[in-house]
């Protein structure tokens, strides 16, 4: 039962998977992205308060949730890197990391757009604006501890520990709208039954949503790949898969 | 061999440590003065009006404890790692994790009891409320041992590196921001009247989860910075 996941865990067979996949996941995020615009920013009405602004939630929303689901991802991958010694989960941790970082200042940039013309501010000291901040610095602290460490088996399991410390996070973000009464508004799409969000504008965030995450998974194994093909460098497949095809 | 129980070791490393922390006391003083002097710093950088004094003076308390807890956080393995000691330990028959919170309570015996003893008296400079001083007291009692067992297993995988420098703190800093909160929080109510008791259950509840969770985090660590 286990061969399958032993088989995806050896660099080549990784290698030739990513390889065929990424194109799918390329091309459907442009596709889900466009049209995810298009409807967002066109075809959804007009929000009743907020008016045309808030449209950009169309790129806060998703890259705030991916900001927190690239996190768990890198902490499963690190934690399995660490369980099972898993070089593979390794790479994968690290190709996270620097895409997690980049949807997490998105989502504080975006953010901070969205605020300025509805609370007057670019930035309030609320819980969910600053748990978001202290997620940036632990994707910050977890590259920095990597690039740190010249052993690259040390810094592996060096990161991979401290991005399994850093889950305690992840739970105070995500529910930190509901724990505290603050000025960031309650989540949209999560409450499964009745989102309280109209289904017309819905629809497009859940498209745009799809998107960011197939956009996610082309870049994380690209980076992956990349990773990958650098640490195995002096290994023969890598000659046979850059040159002998 | 006879190996000695668990809470015999746990004891006796305690105690070396205190014994090897009292005969450098010039080191000793370092964190606490350090605490010190920054919370000296702010009413000569700031206006020393007794009322802004007053009102920062949570935020400067707590920023300063933190600061120096994070100075402290620094050596607090250096010098085992370097001369072999800390090796002995992984090998000893004793779970490392036991050892390594022995050598943590040592060090906030000698770095993190200070403060907490000295805050009374920071306090009354900085113009804090005198019902505020036994809330402050009792939290930072509860806050600087979570400072320090964190603090702990950052520097345990950061202590093998040349290049450590800031990174400790980068690395320290995000984790304990939610102490930092809850503290200046229970100093911040009980300075207006309102009871604290909340912020403190809370503290309590980190501080708890802190002694269960990070002596093993740090164990691990240290495994992977000694091979």
């Amino acid at each position: 039962m286990w061969t399958w996941f032993h088989k995806l865990g050896s660099p080549p067979h990784f290698y030739r998977i990513a390889t065929r996949l990424t194109p799918w996941f390329g091309w459907a995020a442009l596709l889900l992205i466009v049209a995810g615009v298009y409807g967002g920013l066109y075809v959804a009405p007009t929000d009743y308060q907020q008016l045309d602004g808030f449209r950009i939630i169309y790129v806060h929303v998703p890259s705030a949730s991916l900001s927190l689901f690239i996190y768990v991802n890198m902490a499963l991958a690190a934690a399995a890197g660490l369980i099972w010694r898993i070089k593979l989960a390794h790479a994968i941790a690290a190709a996270c990391a620097p895409i997690g970082a980049s949807f997490t200042f998105l989502a504080l940039a975006t953010g901070s757009i969205w605020a300025k013309p509805m609370w007057g501010t670019w930035w309030v000291w609320d819980a969910r604006l600053t748990s978001e901040l202290v997620l940036l610095f632990l994707y910050f602290g977890f590259m920095a501890l990597r690039a740190a460490i010249d052993d690259e088996n040390r810094a592996d399991r060096a990161s991979a520990l401290l991005a399994i410390i850093g889950v305690i996070n992840v739970p105070i973000i995500k529910y930190s709208v509901d724990w505290w009464n603050t000025l960031h508004q309650p989540a949209t799409i999560s409450k499964l039954g009745k989102p309280s969000m109209d289904s017309d504008m819905l629809i497009w965030l859940l498209i745009m949503l799809a998107g960011f995450m197939c956009y996610f998974v082309a870049v994380v194994l690209t980076r992956a790949k990349a990773e990958v093909l650098q640490r195995a460098r002096d290994q023969k497949w890598v000659r046979q898969a850059l040159e002998g095809k | 061999m006879d190996i000695p129980g668990l809470g015999t070791a746990f004891i006796l490393q305690v105690r070396r440590d205190l014994q090897l922390a009292f005969r450098h006391v010039g080191q000793l003083a370092n964190p606490l003065m350090f605490f010190i002097m920054v919370t000296t710093l702010f009413p000569l950088a700031l206006n020393p009006m007794p009322r802004l004094l007053e009102a920062i003076a949570p935020g400067v308390l707590w920023v300063a404890a933190l600061l120096a807890s994070l100075l402290a956080a620094e050596g607090l393995f250096r010098q085992d790692v370097d001369d072999g000691t800390m090796e002995q330990l992984a090998l000893s028959p004793q779970p490392l994790a036991l050892m390594l919170l022995a050598k943590t309570v040592a060090h906030w015996l000698i770095t993190g009891l200070p403060l907490v003893i000295m805050s009374p008296v920071v306090g009354y400079a900085l113009f804090l409320p005198r019902d505020a001083v036994p809330t402050t007291m009792i939290a930072l009692a509860l806050a600087t041992p979570i400072l320090n067992l964190v603090g702990g297993s950052m520097a345990a995988l950061t202590v093998g590196l040349r290049r450590g420098g800031g990174l400790l703190s980068l690395l320290i800093l995000p984790i304990v921001m939610p102490v930092l909160i809850f503290g200046a929080r229970a100093t911040d109510m009980a300075m207006t009247g309102v009871d604290p008791a909340g912020a403190l259950y809370l503290l309590a509840a980190l501080l708890l989860l802190a002694v269960s969770l990070t002596p093993f985090a740090m164990a691990a660590a240290m495994r992977i910075s000694l091979d």
